[in-house]
């Protein structure tokens, strides 16, 4: 390649004198781009513009309870911000995040030169700022925006004012979007693979999506059902959830979770394959365990699809029900603890360095781990009708959301930033952000757990006096943790855009201890990568198994 | 808010942060931070198992940290600059798979019994039906015909509205106190069955270890055994909308004497209740105390349809006197005590076409509900008529006074 380009500039790509056709000049480059390093750009920017808006949601929210008694908004406000919150974290936040690392480097690890459909590539990124566009307008109508939690539980929900259809619409276009995604990276993991890389020798990140993408496709279309049912329901005189029209509010429950667990898979198998990436990098040992790693991530996937009801088990199921339940949901910290214990295997006796990407992957195993195990206290059911719809339950999936799926993704983008700009990140701004992220992330939520424990439902603008000092430090770290985080985004639009003065210098192995291909192309990754499939030396494979060591 | 004003308060605030370990929450049985240990055999036995299931996880989480941080520190490059290039060991993953499944067997056990008990309703020795309304509950004591609504304590319902300046830390049982508890008896296997009338709710006392959806269409069963007199508190668990922070439930659990005479006067007429409420309940005066006037409204909720055709003509100040109090416990909470509402959702009431307009479109609106009103057909229909006619009068309106009778004719 006789040039690297900008890839984050939107003018400073000039010097295009290669033969095939460089990006478009301006905004049109963004618009019509169906390079999928771009478009995992612009996935990365549209992720973390949603967790801006996510987190001045949580923020209001958190400025509500910092005191008992009703101080800043009204009730239905408050409501409504917490369904939204939940929406933009998860559809706008997490999962585009994860595809736009799916977009910059699934290509590039598996040595192919784009994603398999680059425009539906293309259009399923420009779907979601249109979903999002209508979603959130409906804060700004008559009556507000949708307050029925995300969840979106009918009879409740059908109460919903003019907001509704925009909602059930922009839910709609999120689905396409992100079935497209992960159609994509189905169909390029399983063509496009340079010759030689098999399936047992794709990094574990792949796996991991590939895995995800099967996941998505299975469940969005499933959600899509369940919300054009209740779409039916308010308009067109349909009665599938309304017991007055001989309809059953619970089966909109079964089939939203059996959307909903896997979705929440979706949310944390990627950042199994990030940190199964970065954990062997800084240790400078390979992955222990991999086949088991892909084993266990396989099994995780299958068992997502029947635990669905641990979300419900007050609605009154019988017995069976329950205890099938509860038995298939434990079964799950089998292979998530296969996981665990491989990390820390791949850790031990390895020559570790703790550069930011390291300690965001290390502070993900600790809390990812501690949001596990309040997951198993949770999946007994007996146990769960008291912690069911309390603050204890709100602790636990931000454990695993917050300092497990955002952590990855942090650290990702610490991993790679060099690899896509050109310029490194500054490690002392990075190692502060680190320390600030993980002290504010536990002081928001640990406290959680013991008011809910103690009493406190979940979705209450309001709680009984004896809560008041658990919530004012919780509301303490959210607000450290919100305004952390612009270390980090001031870190990385400076080795964007170059501020500060940082060149472009890094090498084309950021790291002495990575492998894989993505490594093998210079820093900044040119516009195009492996447009002829590249050779797979042995010393770039990560997924190393005994059976092969022999053999060399 | 001023700053200064605000400061103020993070000052108190830190200073009651000094004083948390102190706190006790409204669930008696707990410290403060950890779930309650019950009153009930059920809700002893859910707390070992939460004890028991949090200190296998608290001995792997020391193990697993414990070996990571071990590794952080000696495995590090400065300490160990070559790598060791093991990355499989057969034994070793088959062991960290059984060995947590085994741990995991040990944790189903005893769930799997203590839950198949936590369902086996039968034999239960009364009965009562719950039913959750946006936003209070119903009691019912089935084959007794006994029944009325319980709705958050005026006090708090006065102090939690949107800047109502009321320094909450000052209202007893702040959100979980209510104008009726529900009066059970101790040593009784009582059943409850649960169901909805709009929305799901879910009923939970933490006390009892009992969370049940009420869900409408649906008629869900779980029962407790109380061992000890007390007032034990609860809220409503399941997001139901605007109030859903705002319907809490209050049991007085009494001995058998007591709850006897309690139905009795229940039966017998309406103002026995509140005089026999303060009997027993030294902490429970605040919920107990304020009651006689809601009592009476709730009170009369026992078989609305069946009330007597020939209501008899109430004068007007009656019918006014009345009807501010059926609007404070049920009304106040979308239009609000000033009768403005919340507009768009909850419209004024202020020069309303309804209330201005003619008699039976209002009774109707009331006994049938429109878009986000729950209709209110379980209030009796001297209630609906002192509401109507409050509604009709106040705030400037010039409705007409609405007479019983009305609303029984519009019933039928």
């Amino acid at each position: 390649m006789a040039t690297t380009h900008e890839q984050h500039g939107h003018d400073a790509h000039a010097h295009d004198d290669h033969a095939h056709h460089g990006p478009d000049k301006g905004i049109m480059r963004w618009i019509k781009t169906t390079n999928h390093k771009d478009l995992g750009t612009l996935y990365l920017f549209f992720s973390f513009t949603m967790f801006f808006i996510g987190g001045i949601m949580s923020l209001i929210i958190r400025a509500e309870l910092f005191h008992p008694g009703m101080q800043f908004v009204q009730p239905e406000f408050f409501n409504s911000m917490t369904t939204m919150h939940a929406l933009v974290m998860i559809f706008g936040g997490v999962m585009p995040g994860f595809v736009g690392l799916a977009n910059w480097m699934v290509p590039m690890m598996i040595g192919c030169s784009d994603l398999a459909l680059p425009r539906v590539n293309n259009w399923g990124f420009w779907i979601l700022p249109f979903g999002f566009a209508m979603m959130l307008s409906t804060l700004f109508m008559e009556g507000g925006g949708p307050a029925g939690g995300w969840t979106m539980y009918p009879p409740l929900m059908l109460q919903t004012g003019n907001a509704f259809p925009f909602l059930i619409f922009s839910v709609h276009l999120l689905g396409i979007s992100s079935i497209t995604g992960a159609i994509n990276v189905v169909v390029t993991i399983l063509n496009m693979r340079t010759p030689g890389m098999t399936l047992l020798k794709m990094p574990l990140f792949v796996w991991t999506w590939l895995i995800t993408a099967y996941l998505l496709i299975a469940v969005m279309p499933v959600l899509a059902g369940a919300v054009t049912m209740l779409l039916t329901d308010k308009y067109f005189g349909t009665s599938f959830f309304t017991a007055a029209g001989g309809g059953d509010p619970v089966l909109f429950q079964h089939v939203f979770w059996f959307f909903g667990h896997p979705e929440v898979y979706i949310l944390i198998l990627p950042a199994f394959g990030v940190v199964s990436t970065i954990i062997p990098t800084f240790a400078r040992k390979p992955l222990f365990g991999y086949d088991s790693m892909v084993y266990a991530t396989a099994a995780i996937g299958f068992l997502s699809f029947i635990v669905w009801a641990h979300h419900m088990f007050t609605v009154g199921m019988p017995l069976a029900g329950e205890l099938f339940f509860m038995f298939a949901t434990m079964l799950i910290a089998v292979p998530t603890g296969v996981k665990v214990f491989n990390w820390v295997a791949t850790m031990w006796r390895g020559s570790m360095t703790f550069e930011t990407p390291m300690l965001f992957a290390l502070g993900f195993v600790f809390l990812f781990t501690i949001g596990g195990f309040s997951g198993l206290m949770l999946a007994m059911t007996p146990v769960d009708f008291q912690y069911h719809d309390t603050y204890f339950v709100v602790a636990h999936f931000h454990y695993v959301l917050v300092p497990g799926a955002v952590f990855s993704i942090i650290a990702a983008i610490y991993y790679w930033i060099p690899k896509w700009t050109g310029r490194m990140y500054n490690e002392a701004a990075g190692k502060l952000h680190f320390w600030l992220s993980a002290i504010f992330i536990n002081l928001t939520f640990f406290p959680q757990h013991f008011v809910g424990l103690a009493g406190m439902q979940r979705r209450v603008p309001d709680y009984a006096v004896q809560f008041t000092d658990f919530n004012e430090v919780s509301t303490i770290g959210a607000f450290g943790f919100f305004l952390s985080q612009f270390i980090f985004i001031f870190n990385m639009l400076a080795c964007c855009y170059g501020w500060f003065g940082r060149k472009q210098t890094a090498p084309a192995r950021v790291w002495e201890g990575a492998r894989g291909l993505e490594w093998t192309v210079p820093s900044p990754a040119p516009y195009h990568t492996f447009e002829d499939p590249p050779q797979l030396p042995a010393s770039e494979v990560t997924g190393v198994h005994d059976a092969e060591a022999t053999h060399h | 808010m001023s700053m200064k004003g605000w400061l103020a308060r993070v000052a108190a605030g830190t200073a009651m942060a000094l004083t948390a370990l102190q706190a006790v929450a409204y669930t008696q049985t707990s410290n403060g931070w950890n779930m309650p240990t019950g009153v009930t055999e059920i809700a002893h036995e859910v707390h070992k198992l939460h004890m028991w299931v949090f200190g296998v996880v608290t001995i792997i989480g020391i193990l697993v940290f414990g070996v990571m941080i071990y590794s952080i520190i000696q495995h590090r490059r400065s300490k160990h600059p070559k790598p060791a290039d093991f990355h499989e060991s057969i034994k070793v993953e088959i062991a960290w798979t059984i060995i947590p499944f085994l741990i995991l067997v040990g944790l189903a056990i005893p769930a799997a019994g203590t839950l198949i008990k936590m369902e086996d309703t039968r034999n239960s020795e009364m009965t009562v039906k719950v039913t959750g309304y946006q936003w209070k509950w119903q009691y019912e004591y089935v084959g007794e015909g006994v029944s009325f609504f319980s709705t958050l304590s005026q006090e708090s319902n006065v102090a939690r509205q949107t800047g109502s300046g009321v320094d909450v830390t000052k209202v007893p049982n702040y959100l979980v106190d209510v104008d009726n508890p529900l009066v059970l008896p101790v040593g009784k296997k009582i059943r409850f069955l649960i169901t909805a009338n709009d929305v799901i709710h879910a009923w939970w006392v933490p006390e009892f270890a009992v969370k049940k959806d009420a869900i409408p269409g649906y008629i869900n069963e779980v029962w407790t055994r109380i061992e000890q007199p007390g007032v034990y508190r609860g809220v409503c668990a399941e997001l139901c909308g605007r109030d859903h922070g705002f319907m809490p439930i209050v049991v007085r659990a009494v001995p058998e004497a007591e709850f006897k005479a309690f139905l009795d006067g229940k039966k017998g007429g309406k103002t026995e209740v509140a005089a026999a409420a303060p009997g027993t309940a030294s902490d429970a005066a605040p919920a107990a105390a304020p009651a006689p006037a809601a009592t009476e409204v709730a009170n009369a909720g026992a078989k609305p349809a069946a009330a007597p055709a020939a209501a008899k003509e109430l004068g007007q100040d009656e019918l006014m006197a009345k009807g501010e109090k059926v609007y404070a416990a049920n009304c106040s909470a979308c239009h609000q005590a000033s009768g403005a509402g919340l507009p768009p959702n909850f419209p004024s009431l202020h020069g309303s076409k309804i209330a201005n307009g003619p008699a039976e479109a209002h009774i109707e609106q009331i006994l049938k509900g429109k878009n986000l009103m729950p209709p209110f057909p379980q209030l009796s229909d001297e209630d609906i008529a002192a509401v109507a006619t409050y509604e009709r009068q106040s705030w400037g309106n010039k409705g007409s006074v609405v007479q019983p009778s009305q609303v029984a004719a519009l019933r039928k």
